[in-house]
């Protein structure tokens, strides 16, 4: 058991190491999820493509460096601790593509991946719908076979669609046989948001930034050509790479080693005072506890991590640990950033990077499977408890 | 880069679980806690023979955290981190027999002295042969803590750093104990007409508990890892896995006796001798404000993060 990296591997940190000194931006980029930051978001994906670090694990013909699953979580911790802007292109990446290299056809992956890696082409999750959030298999939106124009057409509904205010292309899935049960009858379609019958509708985030959308379906039509995977195998499909390694990829180590190396040095930095008032001190606040408990759990995650590549590497699966990564990482990003607030004290509500990473981490425990739904998975499938009977928790 | 235990790693882990799991060490710590030393001693015979008084000079630090992750799991009682940790760095050599140590501030008493062939008080300048005097129970029946004379501390030294590392193990497979135990209660006992353990409000809480577990043994590891090589950050490292463990082996205790409900509660049920062990090693080897307070003192003084 040990934690040391080959040659090649710190050949390869030593590499992007480089590339990031020279290249992230001095200054933060402003917001994604306003037109000016998406620009420049866009500009800063087409960067990182053009020297082959926006999509490290994938195969050179598109665009990537073809790196092990042990060299992608070395390019994260280097990404986050150069403080590299976050990544607009993070749905289409970590969601999507795993499934088109998967389930897609040939003349998918070329159409959809060299876009993606360069960031020309931005995609949405469309998920969720209003009455359909953690209990996906619920959905109502519709797909109606159209075999004259050899295709679908779609209707209905789906909300909560990160980034769909900018986005130019949506994935989701929607019913295609209505009479099928719950999880059957679902098929994965690929869409341009700006298809005839599309209509985006920006929602306010608690930031105000409109990093979701509502998307309405009005008779669009879609090609055969872009449903993904076979017709009512969409339940299937996507849940296909959802507990495998790239699970592991939502949420990298990376960010939270190096948020906790920022919160050491804010601790250290504001020991003395905010404004005249004193800063929170050890005697009478918990704030060195709680800054010591977020870089252990930084630690933990960063550790636990390497076993789990490990683990991957030599074949495993990621199944249901997926979920326990996924509570652990959402509320250690809420914790670290609730520390740092502590320590700016009365300045805790002006706007700062902080203030920003701390409204983005409330959303944590609430997307990509709420945690109350993960502990149930964590205790169904890793502890083997019962299932809660039906109709008990309605 | 491979942070998982080898091959011949896991069939030692296998090989101690075998014979522990075959030991009724619950009797065994009914016993210790009573008294009657001999079914303790005879089981710490047989640890030995399978080699884990030897671990700390002739293995690495991660062999002996494995085996105290199964002495943690089997709440084997007696003085196994002074003897089959601290002493082994402290004199240089393995102890022969049973052997115990006060290690002050952090250790301040000499568990188990009454059955130790040679007892020792750690201090600046080493190691020294003492008398114990007077005993005091522990929270956890098992654990008999004699006084030893008065001494300025003891250095935090690599024998520390082992043995608090040690202990976080054992507390790691203390934690996995009870919720391993809590679970097959949950799925067996039933009220208003279901299994408490299909109850949501069950669930969270021991799905909690796996979480927590799940990501103190990295730092378990990890902290073996870097006393192996051994690196500056080791220290801190050992504060980490004591922190943690601790914090999670402390919720699968309140967290286990909350959902047995009123057996739990009672020294009749086995569930007692291990969420008293876990309170009683929550502490020992440095309390969790000292080893946050190590962490953070290191943390603070690099430069630039």
């Amino acid at each position: 058991m040990d934690l040391e990296l080959s040659e090649s591997e710190l050949a390869f940190q030593a590499e992007a190491r480089a590339w990031l000194a020279a290249n992230v931006p001095a200054e933060p980029l402003p917001s994604m999820d306003t037109a000016e930051g998406w620009a420049l978001h866009q500009e800063w994906e087409a960067r990182l493509a053009a020297d082959r670090w926006s999509v490290v694990s994938w195969p050179r013909d598109y665009h990537g460096r073809d790196a092990s699953l042990i060299e992608w979580v070395i390019f994260e911790e280097e990404y986050y601790r150069a403080g590299a802007p976050g990544r607009v292109s993070q749905n289409g990446i970590f969601l999507l593509a795993p499934i088109i290299f998967e389930h897609g056809t040939k003349d998918q992956q070329d159409r959809f991946l060299p876009t993606m890696a360069t960031g020309e082409e931005i995609w949405a999750q469309c998920w969720s719908e209003p009455e359909a959030g953690s209990d996906l298999a619920s959905l109502n939106s519709t797909a109606r076979r159209d075999d004259g124009r050899g295709g679908w057409v779609l209707n209905g509904q789906k909300t909560w669609s990160s980034r769909a205010t900018y986005a130019t292309w949506g994935f989701g899935l929607f019913r295609s046989d209505p009479e099928a049960a719950r999880h059957h009858g679902l098929t994965y379609f690929l869409f341009p948001l700006d298809a005839d019958g599309v209509t985006v509708r920006p929602i306010a985030q608690l930031d105000g930034e409109a990093g979701f959308a509502e998307v309405f379906f009005d008779d669009v039509f879609v090609p055969d050509a872009d449903v993904l995977g076979a017709p009512g195998d969409g339940w299937r499909v996507a849940m296909s790479t959802a507990g495998n390694e790239r699970g592991l990829s939502l949420r990298s180590p990376g960010r939270f080693c190096a948020a906790a190396d920022r919160l050491v040095d804010l601790y250290r930095s504001s020991a003395v005072e905010v404004r005249g008032a004193p800063a929170p001190s050890l005697e009478t606040s918990d704030v060195g506890k709680n800054v010591v408990d977020a870089w252990l759990k930084a630690e933990a995650y960063r550790l636990y991590t390497w076993g789990t590549v490990t683990r991957l590497a030599d074949g495993g699966e990621m199944g249901a640990a997926g979920s326990v990564n996924k509570v652990w990482w959402s509320e250690l990003d809420i914790a670290l950033h609730e520390t740092a607030l502590d320590l700016l004290g009365t300045d805790a509500e002006l706007d700062s990077t902080w203030l920003d990473g701390y409204t983005f981490a409330l959303s944590g425990p609430i997307y990509a499977g709420t945690n109350e739904i993960q502990r149930n998975i964590i205790a169904e499938r890793i502890l083997g408890l019962p299932r809660e009977p039906k109709g008990a928790q309605r | 880069m491979r942070f998982e235990l080898t091959e011949e790693q896991r069939a030692f882990g296998d090989a101690l679980e075998r014979l522990l799991s075959g030991a009724d060490t619950a009797a065994v710590a009914r016993a210790w806690a009573d008294g009657d030393h001999e079914p303790g001693l005879k089981l710490w015979a047989r640890l030995a023979e399978q080699g884990v008084t030897v671990l700390a000079t002739d293995a690495s630090p991660v062999e002996v955290v494995i085996a105290f992750e199964a002495l943690g799991r089997y709440a084997v009682p007696g003085p196994w981190v002074e003897s089959a940790a601290y002493l082994p760095i402290a004199l240089g050599r393995e102890v022969e027999g049973v052997a115990t140590v006060a290690a002050p501030p952090h250790a301040p008493f000499a568990l188990d002295a009454d059955v130790a062939d040679a007892v020792y008080l750690a201090g600046p300048n080493g190691l020294t042969e003492v008398t114990p005097g007077d005993r005091h129970g522990s929270v956890d029946r098992t654990r008999h803590l004699f006084e030893v004379a008065a001494s300025d501390p003891a250095p935090e030294d690599a024998a520390f750093d082992l043995s608090a590392l040690a202990t976080a193990a054992q507390l790691l497979g203390l934690g996995e104990r009870v919720l391993a135990d809590t679970v097959a209660y949950a799925k067996q006992r039933r009220q208003f007409g279901r299994e408490i353990g299909s109850y949501q409000a069950i669930k969270h809480q021991l799905a909690d508990v796996r979480i927590a577990l799940d990501f103190a043994r990295p730092l378990v590891h990890g902290a073996a890892v870097s006393l192996a090589e051994p690196v500056e950050t080791a220290p801190r490292a050992v504060s980490a896995a004591k922190v943690m463990c601790g914090d999670a082996a402390y919720l699968a205790a309140r967290t286990g006796l909350q959902v047995h409900g009123a057996i739990g509660y009672t020294q009749e049920f086995d569930l007692s001798i291990w969420i008293t062990k876990i309170r009683a090693l929550v502490t020992a080897w440095g309390t969790p404000t000292f080893h946050r307070g190590r962490i953070l003192a290191s943390l603070t003084a690099q430069t630039g993060g």
